[in-house]
């Protein structure tokens, strides 16, 4: 076939021919709109900012640093302190690192260290995933009806054998720290594991083979290799993992008790920010709301001095064996 | 490590052949602990099929065309479902889409492509990451401020407060799925004499697309979910909604309020909108993986 290639030439008008003048115009126009996107977001977080702080100045002003330090919340003297739920939020969120720290990590030692054949440790991450994927309030509902009447009889024994202890020190009521740090554990299980997981892939394939070469076991390379070398992508997994921890709400709402108390036992009702938060404001009047506010605004610096953190550790992981941010 | 002494004699060398003798200390603690592993693995699954079990065994009795269709009972009524719910987390849900994923990409755009490396797009990544682990409660409460103050609780307040959510999810995933089209594509289409915009609409989006669509839908999955920031935007409401300005229902919501009820017939209930819930979501996720996987 004798095809001449410039027969269409003239009536392919969308490439041939540079750019017209409206296309140009078009282009920096889309740029513009571009730009003005990405700002968005950091505008975004500094409205966020702006916003929940001024609403919390007038309770600011009034409390003062009292507020972070007074333990009692009492609408109607307008007295308002929130250091039970600064405990809460943390002891939970700590008892949950713990639990899911442990578990998480674990996890991806046994998903990334050849423990089971690589399709089936894909089943097992989809199946880890979707406990990411269950909603908050669902937890909440499988905590009531589940966690807490599993967990009764062991706290029932706990608490008649070992009461002299101060974890186990109060009886389980039904709501308390124990079942919602559990929940709570299972809840940033998930994110442990998956940021572990990145941990353990980034590190090249040589050092592993190395290990072995050196007549390691399994667990020797495990624990004197792999572990040390992932050290830092594992402490972003938990920091994020604890950020997450700090800031989830409703599942802590429907188990923690909100009981507006400082305690060390494991089965005492407790209450963390977020949660007041949540069972106070639909019913608060407007001194309360600022009140609220308030506690937002501490649990905004909370959780992004942890979260700043967890990301720092992680770009700082991936530069160093990547060599670029 | 003494193990690994050379220094040592020659007949100690001998003892350190790469032999493995099965009860010498070092296989024994080895063994124990993979076996330690796989438990905590199976124990760390448990939960999972725990929830799944109670969701099909107690929300599955009681997921008929009653509680798909008719609205929520009032206290010591028996029957009643959740259908406003269902239409409020839906509508929730598509007007956080709607505000998200167009600023989402646009800003993702930049990111990936326009100006990668410029302090702006290093502090909107930075942000993006650092609102993904933003606790959504307060999403709510910025919400609020902005919003609810101004003009009262809405189906509009409780989609922003997702958008914000969302959105996060959204750049971060469009950027990852952008940076995969291969630079020499790019290249080519620039070499043709394209304009930037043209390069991003006819050669970045349908290539990255695939990726694009499983970030999108991982957000709704995500949002579909999330109940905290509705307490403050949405809040209830007992009635179908008929306009977008008034207080809606969500399912989440309503498994939280009938949750802590003391009535039966709610707590069955509360099960049966779980299972809903949680197809939704599920849905959503499933979606993803499957328009992840088909890139490939």
């Amino acid at each position: 076939m004798a095809l001449n290639p410039f027969e269409h030439a003239d009536s392919a008008s969308s490439v041939s021919g540079p750019p017209s003048g409206s296309d140009y115009l078009a282009d920096s126009v889309f740029r513009i709109i571009a730009l003005s996107c990405a700002a968005l977001i950091i505008l975004l977080i500094l409205f966020i900012l702006w916003e929940i702080g001024g609403l919390a100045l007038p309770a600011m002003a009034q409390h003062g640093l009292s507020f972070v330090s007074g333990t009692t919340w009492n609408v109607g003297t307008q007295e308002f302190g929130v250091l039970p739920e600064i405990w809460g939020t943390l002891y939970s969120s700590f008892l949950a690192l713990i639990l899911g720290g442990t578990f998480g990590v674990a996890i991806a030692i046994f998903l990334t260290q050849d423990f089971i054949h690589a399709r089936l440790a894909a089943v097992f991450r989809t199946i880890v995933e979707l406990l990411a994927a269950i909603p908050s309030v669902v937890y909440g509902l499988w905590g009531i009806y589940v966690v807490i009447p599993m967990l009764r009889p062991v706290a029932e024994w706990l608490h008649s054998e070992l009461g002299f202890v101060p974890i186990f020190g109060t009886e389980l009521s039904g709501p308390g720290m124990a079942p919602a740090a559990l929940v709570l554990a299972i809840m940033i299980l998930p994110t442990v594991a998956a940021i572990t997981v990145d941990a353990f892939r980034r590190i090249p394939y040589k050092v592993k083979e190395a290990a072995y070469g050196m007549g390691t076991t399994r667990w020797e390379a495990i624990l004197k290799v792999m572990l040390p070398t992932a050290s830092s992508g594992i402490l972003a997994a938990l920091v994020l993992g604890f950020g997450r921890a700090l800031g989830e709400t409703m599942a802590l709402a429907m188990l923690i008790g909100n009981s507006n108390q400082i305690n060390l036992s494991l089965f005492a009702p407790a209450n963390t920010l977020a949660s007041l938060l949540a069972s106070s404001f639909p019913e608060a009047g407007q001194i309360e709301v600022q009140a609220l506010m308030y506690a937002a605004v501490v649990l905004l610096l909370i959780t992004l001095v942890v979260n700043v953190v967890g990301l720092g550790i992680q770009q700082y992981t991936v530069r160093k064996f990547e060599g670029k941010a | 490590m003494s193990d690994i002494d050379l220094t040592s004699r020659p007949q100690d060398i001998q003892r350190l052949s790469l032999e493995r003798r099965p009860f010498e200390l070092r296989a024994l603690t080895s063994g124990i602990l993979t076996g330690l592993t796989w438990g905590i693995a199976i124990l760390g699954s448990i939960p999972l099929f725990s929830v799944i079990i109670m969701l099909v065994t107690q929300g599955g009795a009681r997921l008929d065309i009653e509680a798909l269709t008719s609205l929520p009972p009032a206290g010591f009524e028996m029957g009643g479902g959740f259908a406003n719910a269902i239409i409020g987390t839906l509508v929730m849900v598509a007007i956080a889409t709607a505000i998200s994923v167009p600023i989402g990409l646009l800003a993702a755009i930049y990111l990936a492509i326009l100006d990668p490396h410029s302090p702006l797009a290093g502090t909107a990544r930075f942000v993006a990451k650092t609102l993904t682990g933003f606790p959504s409660i307060l999403a709510g409460v910025f919400t609020y401020a902005v919003l609810v103050i101004n003009f009262g609780y809405s189906a509009v307040a409780g989609g922003v407060a997702l958008a914000v959510l969302m959105l996060p999810t959204v750049v971060l995933a469009a950027e990852e799925s952008m940076k995969q089209v291969p630079q020499k594509m790019t290249d080519a289409a620039f070499g043709m004499g394209c304009t930037r915009s043209q390069v991003i609409w006819k050669v970045v989006l349908p290539t990255g697309l695939p990726g694009i669509l499983t970030g999108i839908m991982l957000a709704v999955a995500g949002a579909a979910g999330e109940s905290a920031p509705l307490l403050f935007t949405a809040l209830f409401s007992n009635y179908f909604m008929s306009e977008l300005m008034e207080p809606t229902a969500s399912l989440s919501i309503l498994i939280y309020n009938f949750s802590a009820m003391p009535f039966d017939n709610q707590i069955e209930l509360a099960w049966a909108a779980s299972l809903v819930l949680v197809l939704i979501v599920l849905v959503f996720n499933i979606l993803a993986r499957l328009i992840g996987q088909s890139k490939v």
